[in-house]
């Protein structure tokens, strides 16, 4: 059995083949898997929150889409990925109860899935799968042997990306 | 001031647990007279916990879980959040709409205005305890319900608290029926401005 490294909430690990790193029950936080498909190195990031010049508290750079995109990149570069190689892959960012009045906090999911693709994109790394929005869960695997994304969730199925 | 809750001293903690006590107590009594059923609930637990451990009281991030989400209006905001595991919840509804135990396999509209009335029925009582004690006019807005992963329903809350630190303070009660094993937990989660109007309101702010 190939090791599988567990992401928690507001934290993001990186690895290679033959290891696979999962993260478990994303809800408006968003997933977000980087893979270099020549050296099967890729990381996976579990952010909670948008922007880490927002908030009040930024002692874990994990947390946040901008800091933690930025530490993990860093730390991929240093373990041999090469970041013109690198593409990204997103999913979560979901609404999971909607009121009527919705505030812009219940809308965290929607700017977190925002803030994501901005940043990929000033980092000129290339977003090749998006599955954000919903109102529902996802658990996502990134498989380190090729790159393929797995979203699974409770009753939406489940989908390779 | 950013973890303030790290700082709470003992005599704090145990106000708030002792909150937490009368609130669950009403809120249990409430499901009990509805139920019909006798229900055992735990001394509850006043915690303070990195946000990422939050979802292991309830068993684990992709535990599957039914979650009733209510936001708290009044001088001190929060949330609560009534969760309990899907079986339980499609075995609470059995009982709610008079089936039989293990009719339920999936839920109509109709049973889940019934889980959220349960959610604003032990909201009530709850807030009601809390209010009596602070003497904070303390209103619950109209529940939320979802079905789904642990982790993604408690992120609705947690990102909340992520904004101010890096930990969240739970008052979390379970609450069990004498024979059926419904199991459910309650979650009374301050927005971090109200953790000391609380204090305060009690008389034990530092």
């Amino acid at each position: 059995m190939a090791e599988l490294i567990k992401v928690g909430m507001a934290d993001y690990k990186i690895g290679r083949y033959p290891a696979s790193l999962i993260s478990y029950g994303l809800g408006s936080c968003v997933g977000i898997a980087l893979y270099d498909p020549v050296t099967k190195i890729g990381g996976l990031a579990h952010i909670m929150l948008p922007d880490s010049k927002q908030a009040r508290s930024t002692e874990n750079p994990a947390k946040f889409a901008d800091t933690a995109l930025l530490k993990m990149l860093d730390d991929l570069l240093k373990l041999g990925a090469v970041k013109t190689r690198l593409t990204a892959k997103i999913a979560g960012g979901a609404q999971m109860f909607s009121f009527t009045n919705t505030t812009d906090i219940m809308r965290v999911g929607e700017r977190n899935a925002e803030a994501v693709r901005a940043i990929l994109k000033q980092l000129d790394i290339r977003l090749l799968a998006d599955d954000t929005g919903g109102n529902y869960g996802r658990t996502v695997e990134l498989k380190l042997d090729t790159g393929v994304f797995r979203v699974k969730t409770i009753d939406k199925g489940e989908k390779e990306l | 001031m950013a973890e303030d809750i790290l700082k709470l001293s003992s005599l704090q903690l145990d106000a708030l647990r002792e909150i937490g006590n009368v609130g669950a107590g009403n809120a249990a009594t409430a499901l009990s007279q509805i139920i019909n059923r006798k229900i055992d609930m735990t001394v509850p637990q006043v915690s303070i916990l990195p946000l990422g451990d939050v979802p292991d009281v309830v068993g684990g991030a992709d535990a599957m879980v039914a979650g009733v989400y209510l936001r708290v209006f009044g001088p001190a905001p929060g949330s609560i959040l009534f969760l309990l595991p899907r079986d339980s919840a499609f075995y609470l509804v059995d009982m709610l709409m008079g089936r039989g135990q293990g009719a339920t396999t999936s839920l109509n509209s109709m049973d889940e205005s019934a889980l959220m009335e349960i959610g604003n029925i032990l909201a009530g009582a709850y807030l009601n305890a809390l209010s009596h004690f602070t003497k904070l006019t303390l209103l619950p807005s109209i529940p939320a319900l979802a079905i789904d992963m642990a982790g993604a329903i408690l992120s609705v809350i947690l990102i909340q608290l992520g904004q101010m630190g890096d930990h969240a303070l739970v008052i979390e009660t379970e609450f069990t029926t004498e024979a059926d094993g419904v199991k459910g937990h309650f979650f009374l989660i301050p927005d971090p401005g109200s953790l000391s109007t609380i204090l305060a309101a009690i008389g034990v702010k530092e």
